[in-house]
């Protein structure tokens, strides 16, 4: 085996290589869209996230619009505290409304948020007041069993 | 009996330490492998260029089976969308690194195990040493790191080819749809935390299998004999060492 043949073999090898960590990268990590431009952070309080997890996305109107960077739970007032990565490039109203919300039947939860109409703008730091915790499906079961057994009798 | 087990443990013991100052020798004379880079390229010739064929088929093969298996159960749940989720996520962060080092190990590792085992038995080894020619430099070093950089390599190939693989069966075969395969897909993975974690894992078994197949290579005893038990213990030490340091690093890696 003389040297030229080598050095074909193994640059062709090294090239393959990378071509497969930039596949990876692109399409099966999307790298390219993945990244969110000059990003600014809210927080939110909410009394009970259900199933919420870092990196989640954060949607207004379906749109991702930014990640779930930390969650904690707030010891004096015993809340999760959210913080979110926002896009740089959307802005929202003061008094914007976050809501826990699931994608499809089993699928992964999300924060939503909707716009208020307020003039001024949320700035990188604030918290967002008006939110709305995850639906518990056996506090939303038991509710509708009771509510159930309260009229049970009456309507006989 | 307790003779027996002490008498093991001490070996064992002792071989661990004789590995760790191998090792250590190694690393203070690899300067040299990168000095003269055709050492090196011609392992990387050895062991990265002539794995390709065994790591691309195995890599499409694994691909294709967890495809139609991964169907096979998601049906069940109405959910197969996720197809392409669950392939790229178990072949980035698990199957693409172990499976590509289990290969590796048993195709290049016994190999380098044996090339060096003979020479030590032909003395070889010894020959270079009377002529001041350090065997650890020219022999050893260009062996191991040609190993340690075609592993991440082929650890890559396999799992892209094993995506490649997975699509193949869920679109063009069964026919799930080609967008939501790749969308699932790129929303779940992520490339810091799946994609470069599976790297260093590459690295770090490219690393341990190298290490082996050299010190094992180098410990032969100069017999026929030795050298098939060399190969065959470079084997076996080495597939376990990928799937311990598996279970670490997978338990530091994706905890949460």
């Amino acid at each position: 085996m003389n040297r030229t043949t080598i050095d074909l073999w193994v640059g062709i090898f090294v090239t393959l290589g990378a071509l497969a960590l930039v596949f990876l990268a692109l399409k099966v990590g999307n790298l390219s869209g993945g990244q969110i431009r000059s990003p600014y952070s809210l927080t939110a309080n909410f009394d009970n996230i259900g199933g919420l997890k870092a990196r989640a996305p954060v949607k207004s109107a379906g749109v991702v619009v930014g990640r779930i960077q930390e969650i904690h739970l707030d010891k004096q007032h015993y809340q999760a505290v959210v913080t979110i990565q926002m896009d740089g490039r959307y802005t929202f109203p003061k008094d914007t409304f976050a809501t826990i919300n699931t994608s499809g039947l089993l699928g992964e939860q999300y924060i939503g948020l909707e716009p208020g109409g307020d003039p001024d703008d949320l700035k990188p730091g604030d918290v967002i007041k008006k939110t709305q915790s995850a639906v518990v499906l056996e506090k939303l079961i038991s509710q509708f069993m009771f509510s159930k057994a309260a009229e049970g009798p009456a309507t006989k | 009996m307790f003779r027996l087990v002490g008498a093991r443990t001490i070996n064992t013991q002792w071989r661990l330490g004789v590995m760790a100052r191998f090792f250590g020798l190694l690393l203070w004379h690899s300067g040299s492998s990168f000095r003269r880079l055709r050492l090196t390229l011609r392992e990387i010739y050895f062991s990265g260029v002539l794995s390709l064929t065994i790591i691309l088929i195995s890599g499409l093969f694994v691909g294709m089976v967890l495809g139609l298996q991964g169907y096979e159960t998601l049906q069940r749940y109405g959910s197969e969308e996720v197809l392409g989720t669950l392939v790229a996520l178990s072949l980035v962060r698990e199957l693409g690194p172990v499976l590509a080092g289990l290969l590796f190990a048993s195709r290049a590792g016994s190999a380098v195990t044996a090339e060096i085992g003979l020479m030590k038995a032909t003395e070889q080894l010894a020959a270079m040493d009377m002529m001041a020619v350090d065997p650890v430099a020219r022999v050893v070093a260009p062996r191991f790191w040609g190993g340690v950089i075609s592993m991440p390599i082929l650890a890559l190939l396999f799992s892209a080819m094993g995506v490649f693989g997975g699509y193949l069966v869920g679109v063009v075969m069964i026919g799930i749809d080609s967008g939501s395969f790749w969308s699932q897909m790129q929303a779940s993975v992520d490339f810091r935390n799946d994609i470069v974690n599976g790297v260093i894992k590459s690295v770090v078994f490219g690393v341990a299998v190298s290490l082996v197949a050299v010190f094992e290579g180098f410990d032969t005893d100069g017999t026929a004999e030795g050298v098939s038990r060399a190969t065959t213990r470079t084997v076996v030490t080495s597939s376990l060492a990928i799937l311990g340091l598996d279970f670490i690093l997978t338990s530091f890696m994706f905890r949460g």
